[in-house]
């Protein structure tokens, strides 16, 4: 099914894409119609213009792909499918995901990933083709978070404050540029057993977006993980 | 020797011609305070692990225990009180921030009990709710501000998603984990046999309890544990939880040893690993982006919902919830600084905030002003203690009130004030199941639902002794509010005249 969004408003917009029925939607001329897909189960949706605010919130087995940008809070709280943008993303993007993928050919704004969590087989993977901005996976709980740095190989491809109140899950980081991080966090080099683990991963997004994924398998990364030691156990007393 | 900076802040009295030796106190002691010496053949205590819980005093069989304050005092100082001086000490010990639970135990004052209540003498007579029908029956959501016709003339009734309450009065947010499961299904079985409401918290809802639905309030709160479209959708309303009236600013934390098996799948975590809640939304820096996240539920859930934003009681809460009120919130909780929590710093609960009494009669007024009120219902919160509470609350401008501490109470709690420990040996503040099975929820939510039709009962006669017969006429109705002993000031924040006046 073809939906013309011009003009149209998110409300109904919305509403077109639940009464679809078959699984494939493809939207034109979108122009920052917001909540698109939001809790949306069992759809195939294709984007071309720029989606608004919320794209994706709460989205419960759905793919969406985008042919250029989009804007914040992408993925927000969402369980499951794929979200695909063909272009750089805004802020809060995936913020609480519990499950699915958010792949990202360029780059991310603020706060990416914050309080990304997992539980049992969900593990949910944000890959971000070149950098992003501050803040990326504060108070990070679970999941797995890729930032490439295509294009960003001379600087650290991560903003300031990354992985503040991590406790869980993993980030890996494609650079030789190791980031600032808070003490509570363990910074290593990447082994190979590391790389074999985000193999498939990189693969994915090589695929979608038209690169080698060889070539960017092939150079140097930094794996972030909680220090093990619980920084917050030992904050409170009972009174 | 190692030095003890503080006494044990209680004394275990066990009067020795009563006690039998049965070790009931020791058993049911989750502070393993109680303990048998068979050198001395006979029952001792362990003071200083005692909270004052009340279970054993309660349990024994022959009335041989009593707990009361430690009457050994460091030198009297209005300045240095014991328990500031106490607190000093456990802080050089540890380096560590003090945590606390429940509402402050610190002497503010309370306005409930400086404001009385007015009742009709020869005009405008007292109606008799026995005789008379009453009407506690609450509509929560956003009401029409003018008629609407469609092309035939015919009058549109379509209105926005509402809560229906039989009774102004629903059970604040406790989660799951903070509270054992059987505290949440008394709490969901009382609200379902009351015809109101319960709320999940932050916590997610428990597989056992989508069938209570229609009795649920689920909330949306910046660690988004357990949100899923499902869960969004099981509840009749959706709170998101901006603020808590006991820890305005700051967020939650709910240790790794409380996350068993079942708290853990209910909030889609690891077991044993901490439940971190930022304490902003981090997609949430403004009105619009508060909008932004109310319209993405209400598309999530079709527009069938009404959603809830629950605000702290702040400095600027009269502007802050002008803005919620545009954000496109249908019901505005206001949590003030009195209320509970399962877990806060204790400088945080016992300093930041303001009153709800003061914070609701500056909302109800503010929202008045600006031509608003209509847009949102508001619901008061934070200490709440008795049915005239709520009347009082009810006529400073809130359409119902939620509750939780007196919730607790009908369950057993005796506010012993340490839920944050996880030790509730009257199994309501525990996920020890040795401890949650003491909770039995076939009568415990009987006691809620005898609680609350107790206060609605007294709600009808008060109304009645104001010649109301409807909760919709004592809303916002302050000429029926007097103040006793308030500064000028304080009666006009109020927006009431003073006693005699």
């Amino acid at each position: 099914m073809k939906i013309n969004a011009e003009n149209m408003s998110f409300r109904e917009l919305n509403e077109k894409i639940r009464a679809s029925r078959g699984r494939r939607v493809e939207i034109e001329n979108m122009l920052g119609q917001r909540y698109t897909g939001s809790g949306c189960t069992g759809k195939d949706i294709h984007i071309s213009g720029i989606p608004g605010n919320a794209l994706g919130a709460y989205l419960t087995g759905c793919d969406i792909t985008v042919y250029g940008n989009a804007q914040d809070a992408v993925g927000d709280a969402m369980n499951d499918g794929t979200i695909t943008i063909h272009g750089n993303v805004g802020d809060a993007a995936g913020y609480g995901m519990r499950d699915g993928k958010i792949l990202v050919k360029g780059s991310a704004g603020y706060r990416a990933g914050i309080h990304m969590k997992e539980y049992m087989e969900k593990k949910p993977l944000m890959v971000i083709g070149g950098k992003t901005g501050d803040f990326l996976a504060e108070y990070q709980a679970g999941g797995r978070i890729i930032v490439l740095g295509i294009g960003y190989e001379k600087q650290c491809p991560v903003g300031d404050f990354c992985c503040t109140g991590m406790h869980g899950g993993v980030m890996y980081i494609r650079t030789e540029h190791a980031p600032e991080l808070p003490a509570q966090v363990l910074c290593e080099d990447a082994d190979k057993a590391d790389i074999k683990a985000i193999k498939a991963d990189v693969e994915l997004f090589a695929k979608k977006f038209g690169y080698d994924a060889e070539e960017l398998l092939n150079a140097h990364f930094y794996k972030l993980t909680p220090n093990t030691s619980n920084p917050y156990r030992r904050l409170y007393v009972n009174n | 020797m190692p030095v003890n900076y503080f006494p044990a802040e209680f004394e275990v009295l066990r009067n020795y011609d009563k006690c039998i030796s049965c070790r009931a106190c020791e058993r049911q002691c989750a502070n393993e305070v109680h303990y048998y010496d068979a050198d001395f053949g006979k029952m001792l205590a362990h003071e200083n692990q005692c909270v004052d819980c009340q279970r054993c005093v309660c349990i024994c069989p022959t009335g041989a225990l009593k707990i009361r304050p430690n009457e050994n005092s460091f030198r009297k100082s209005a300045n240095y009180t014991q328990p500031l001086m106490t607190e000093a000490y456990r802080q050089a010990g540890t380096g560590s921030v003090l945590l606390s639970s429940m509402g402050t135990p610190k002497d503010y004052p309370v306005y409930w009990d400086k404001i009385l209540l007015n009742a009709s003498q020869v005009t405008n007579p007292p109606i008799d709710p026995l005789r008379e029908p009453m009407e506690t029956r609450v509509f929560l959501g956003k009401k029409p501000t003018q008629m609407k016709f469609d092309k035939n003339g015919e009058l549109d009734t379509t209105l926005e998603p509402s809560l229906t309450l039989n009774v102004p009065i629903m059970f604040s947010a406790m989660s799951y984990g903070s509270i054992s499961k059987n505290a949440h299904e008394s709490l969901a079985r009382a609200a379902e046999g009351l015809g109101t409401f319960y709320n999940t918290g932050e916590g997610g809802l428990h597989k056992d309890f989508y069938k209570y639905g229609a009795n649920t309030i689920v909330q949306v709160a910046s660690g988004r544990f357990g949100v899923h479209k499902d869960y969004l959708n099981a509840g009749a309303a959706i709170e998101i939880k901006m603020g808590q009236g006991a820890k305005p600013g700051i967020g939650g934390h709910l240790p790794g040893e409380k996350i068993k098996e079942d708290v853990a799948h209910t909030r889609m975590i690891p077991r044993g690993t901490d439940a971190i809640s930022p304490a902003p939304h981090h997609d949430i820096y403004s009105i619009e982006d508060l909008r932004q996240l109310i319209f993405s539920v209400k598309e999530a859930t079709e527009y069938k919902k009404p959603v809830i934003v629950k605000i702290a009681a702040v400095h600027n809460v009269a502007a802050i919830a002008s803005g919620v009120a545009r954000s496109g919130a249908d019901i505005i909780a206001i949590d003030g600084f009195r209320g509970g929590t399962g877990a806060a710093p204790t400088r945080i609960r016992d300093n930041v905030g303001i009153p709800i009494e003061l914070a609701l009669a500056a909302v109800d007024g503010r929202l008045r002003h600006e031509g608003i009120r209509n847009e949102v219902s508001i619901v008061a919160a934070g200490s709440i203690r008795c049915s005239s509470d709520a009347v009082k609350a009810i006529a400073l401008g809130a359409d119902a009130v939620y509750i939780a501490t007196p919730a607790l109470l009908a369950m057993g709690c005796h506010l012993c004030r340490s839920c944050h420990t996880g030790k509730c040996n009257w199994g309501i503040a525990t996920q020890n199941p040795e401890l949650v099975k003491r909770l039995n929820p076939d009568i415990a939510y009987k006691r809620l639902v005898n609680l609350v039709t107790a206060w609605n009962h007294e709600i009808q006669e008060i109304m009645g002794g104001m010649g109301i017969n409807s909760i919709e006429a004592l809303r916002g109705n302050r000429l029926m509010l007097r103040g006793i002993g308030l500064t000028e000031k304080e009666l006009q924040i109020l927006g009431i005249l003073h006693a005699g006046e």
